[in-house]
């Protein structure tokens, strides 16, 4: 008995570790690249719980600034910044250096 | 005359092939392009760092720090390039008209203090960023002959547009 413990109890944290997999994975990463003073294209098919990650490719620090104040991310060139999801709607967002850089960000349930 | 005119004269000449009599009317090479490009920046840096001197409202200050920034970013990459291609910038006419006309314009910048000097700063980075932006699209990149340096303009001309808008949105706020 006391010897098929261990084994039981590795057994069972391999069970909770697979179970809890699907929860743990990775979220979906939509990449948005910053270049000549410009956000990239919007990613399609953005769902909540997915993660938006800006890279920033220009010579010039930039910000991903929500209008609604929701995130504000500094980005130095060449840095990476990103957002988890959490609700569905549309993301408008800009550059707080640069007021005429802006995007929005479809996301579905 | 004033600053604005004075540089209009001096892009213009660029922009219409140098016409001046004086000058022969050959197209600017690369290493004179480079340094007009590097003055033009240079100037906007200074610029801004006499506003964040002068200036106490928020709005004009943080456009201040983006020239200084923004400029002082596109000037070391050019510095960058200048040095792997070999290329010794060439001081011209042209960028000594820059200069002179620039410490005009901060001298008389020099004399006005709050509201004042903000309304002046920011209509002269708007009529600065325009001049720019033409004597860019006129004549410096069509007239470039390296493809990095040409790449490196076109940069710096969508640079220059960005902050003419932002010039141009803020000036309306100061109600110049």
């Amino acid at each position: 008995m006391s010897r098929g413990r261990p084994a039981f109890l590795a057994a069972l944290l391999i069970a909770a570790a697979l179970a809890a997999r699907p929860a743990a994975a990775d979220p979906t990463v939509h990449v948005i690249r910053i270049a000549d003073m410009r956000f990239g294209p919007a990613p399609a098919g953005v769902r909540v719980g997915d993660a938006i990650e800006w890279v920033n490719a220009d010579l010039f620090e930039h910000t991903a600034t929500a209008r609604d104040r929701s995130f504000d991310l500094d980005l130095k060139p060449g840095a990476t910044a990103r957002i988890v999801v959490r609700s569905a709607g549309e993301i408008a967002y800009y550059c707080r250096f640069h007021p005429g850089m802006t995007g929005r960000i479809v996301v579905r349930q | 005359m004033n600053w604005n005119s004075l540089a209009i004269g001096a892009l213009a000449m660029l922009a219409s092939g140098c016409s001046a009599p004086a000058q022969t009317a050959a197209a600017p090479t690369d290493p004179q392009i480079a340094h007009i490009a590097y003055t033009a920046g240079q100037i906007d840096v200074e610029a801004g760092q006499q506003a964040l001197k002068k200036s106490k409202n928020a709005k004009v200050r943080a456009f201040a720090e983006e020239m200084v920034r923004d400029h002082q970013a596109v000037n070391d990459q050019a510095l960058a390039l200048v040095k792997k291609l070999g290329v010794t910038p060439e001081p011209n006419a042209t960028s000594a008209s820059l200069s002179s006309q620039a410490k005009t314009k901060l001298d008389e910048l020099a004399k006005l203090d709050g509201a004042a000097f903000d309304r002046a700063y920011i209509e002269n980075e708007v009529a600065y960023h325009k001049t720019v932006n033409g004597a860019l699209s006129g004549t410096l990149i069509p007239d470039a002959k390296d493809p990095e340096l040409k790449a490196l303009l076109g940069t710096g001309l969508k640079l220059f547009q960005e902050h003419q808008m932002h010039a141009e949105h803020l000036a309306q706020e100061l109600g110049s």
